[in-house]
């Protein structure tokens, strides 16, 4: 009987095509929004992620995320490398400044200062150039988008310059930083020279890096530092997800991209819960005649879910190839980098069709089942 | 000597009822019939009469109000539920007036479905349907869908469909109502070749009076009572009732 399900199934190819097409674009709408906004919510955390070195993040008490931080002081630093359980604490500042490239383009970038013995807070990736370089005077690391952004069409070299702050920084390394949330270039040098850059405030710590001693957990390291120095302090982790949900809770972007998602699963389950149930309501008589043959109900319901499932399958297949395909297209796209589909988010567009094809199937399930098979004999 | 029963089919004081109260409808009133295996028995009678319906009650697909029905010796008040289906499965053939073919079957898979319906494997059923379309003349045309068939074609697969689990009862609803006089004619003589058999019944619904040749006996209904039992050698040729 599968098979008469499958004949009946294919058998009006329009229908058919309609069923798998908008269960494709449903699950295409779903996965590829989901995506871009998970993907959205990474980049507010990314810096954070891109801090390999450090697992502690030390910040002022009234901080509620990473881009929007008040400074802390030199004693602060002392405090936090003198409480027990911590291995080292370093400064880290971040701000943000206006950089001018040799044709006189300018553009806002994201400044870091990194601790000028260790550099601790450098991407890990180093694509270009030598790291230890940022030790000389007036030297930068960019990340490759910024590069591209000044440099556009030119293979990455490095010794070229830009200006800061009416200084003449030199680019002695090119990095491979995460995206930032908003996607601006991103300079790396040390702190000394990062502050001298921007400095308007009297204090610029943004925030202090450390690492727990060996043996002792980051969470207790925590704990110490607040206890001691009345500073917040999180795990790298911790501090990730804390920004990531000052986005979700601050901005209209979730309700947004949540809009997008939910007239997408609604405009799946309309028009293929509608498509299935006219395909079924139009092979009633069929169903009617199988019935009145002897085949159960059950088994016709086993017919109806199996076309379902087929449908529900190849459409979310089809679906999800699509996202993939526009990540797979665009993953070389500076600006659209860490977009990406997730097998979570995969997971979760799989359940969202489940529940689509339950829907479209329900109607028509119950349909069959009150249908009674002297019907047939009715012209 | 076989003990099964002598007859396909025994009414006695059938009812049905449709709807409740002021609404209630009596569809039929009474309907005392006896349907002998071996023979070809009509039901006729004017629109309304209930002919359809006694039809679906004998077949399983309505149950009665009340009276008593006993089918191939099987009282229906023990058949409920999947016992009803499964009976219909093993016992029944059943011809409609639109065929109702499945569009997207070739004429051997649309054979075949009571076949598949009984758990057969699909290649074994197909070339049992394929056999027996090819001794109803339609071996050339088992690969093709309906919608390739003319209308005798498609009858003609249909008798396939109801003889190929070789059931003791076959019901025909109509059986030419959607045909030319000369493709009527020939499927009814094709019907009562190869179904009429002395350990089956074909019971056969019409308003055509020009089939009633085939008839062993014609059975006429009016206002939902069988009214009169007519046997071949009664039968004038072309009465209409």
């Amino acid at each position: 009987m599968n098979f008469i399900a499958w004949q009946m199934l294919t058998g009006d190819r329009a229908k058919y095509l309609g069923l798998i097409f908008a269960i494709a674009f449903s699950t295409f709408l779903m996965s590829h929004q989901v995506s871009i906004f998970c993907g959205l919510m990474n980049r507010t955390a990314s810096q954070i992620d891109d801090v390999r070195d450090a697992s502690i993040w030390i910040m002022d008490p009234k901080t509620q995320y990473l881009d929007e931080v008040k400074a802390l002081t030199d004693q602060d630093l002392f405090r936090i490398r003198g409480v027990p359980g911590i291995e080292w604490a370093v400064p880290l500042f971040k701000g943000t400044s206006r950089a001018k490239g040799p044709d006189g383009k300018f553009r806002g970038v994201i400044l870091m200062g990194l601790d000028d013995a260790t550099l601790v807070g450098l991407p890990q990736k180093v694509t270009l150039g030598n790291a230890k370089a940022l030790a000389e005077p007036e030297s930068i690391a960019i990340d490759r988008v910024g590069y591209k952004f000044f440099f556009p069409d030119e293979e990455p070299r490095l010794g070229r310059t830009l200006d800061l702050n009416d200084r003449t920084l030199r680019i002695v390394a090119i990095v491979d930083s995460s995206a930032p949330f908003v996607n601006l270039p991103v300079f790396y040098t040390r702190y000394s020279q990062a502050i001298q850059l921007v400095g308007r405030e009297r204090n610029q710590m943004s925030f202090v890096l450390a690492k727990a001693a060996p043996g002792v957990a980051d969470t207790e390291a925590v704990k110490s530092i607040q206890e001691r120095t009345g500073l917040q302090a999180q795990t790298a982790s911790d501090f990730g997800w804390t920004t990531i949900f000052y986005y979700i809770k601050n901005t209209g972007i979730p309700i947004n991209f949540g809009i997008t998602v939910f007239i997408a699963f609604l405009v799946g389950s309309v028009v293929a819960g509608q498509t299935f149930y006219l395909f079924t309501v139009e092979n009633l008589k069929q169903f009617g005649a199988l019935k009145a043959i002897g085949v159960t109900d059950w088994r016709i319901v086993g017919m109806i879910l199996m076309q379902a499932i087929i449908v529900g399958a190849i459409g979310y297949c089809l679906g999800i190839a699509m996202t993939a395909t526009f990540f797979e297209a665009t993953k070389d796209n500076l600006d659209l980098r860490g977009f990406r589909l997730l097998p979570q988010i995969m997971l979760g567009t799989a359940a969202a069709v489940f529940f689509i094809i339950f829907l479209a199937s329900a109607a028509s399930v119950r349909r069959v089942v009150v249908l009674e098979p002297a019907v047939v004999f009715r012209g | 000597m076989d003990n099964g029963p002598q007859n396909a089919v025994v009414c006695q004081g059938v009812l049905k009822n449709f709807g409740s109260g002021d609404e209630e409808v009596k569809v039929l009133r009474g309907v005392d019939l006896t349907v002998p295996l071996g023979e070809m028995t009509f039901l006729v009678g004017p629109s309304g009469c209930g002919k359809t319906t006694l039809l679906s009650v004998i077949a399983g697909l309505l149950n009665a109000s009340g009276g008593s029905l006993e089918v191939l010796g099987t009282p229906s008040s023990s058949l409920k539920g999947g016992k009803a289906v499964e009976f219909r499965r093993q016992n029944l053939g059943f011809v409609f007036q639109q065929f109702n073919l499945l569009p997207a079957l070739t004429a051997a898979q649309n054979a075949a479905v009571p076949l598949l319906a009984a758990g057969w494997d699909r290649k074994k059923a197909e070339d049992k349907a394929r056999a027996l379309l090819d001794e109803l003349g339609m071996g050339q045309r088992a690969r093709a869908t309906p919608n390739h068939l003319s209308g005798g074609q498609q009858q003609r697969v249909a008798f396939a469909r109801a003889l190929i689990h070789e059931p003791k009862l076959i019901v025909c609803d109509e059986p030419t109502s959607a045909l030319d006089a000369d493709t009527g004619h020939h499927v009814m003589e094709l019907l009562r070749r190869v179904a009429v058999r002395p350990d089956r019944s074909v019971l056969v619904v019409t308003h055509d009076s020009r089939i009633f040749e085939f008839a062993d006996r014609i059975a006429y209904m009016n206002d939902g009572l069988v009214t009169r039992v007519a046997l071949k050698a009664e039968i004038p040729k072309g009465d209409s009732h």
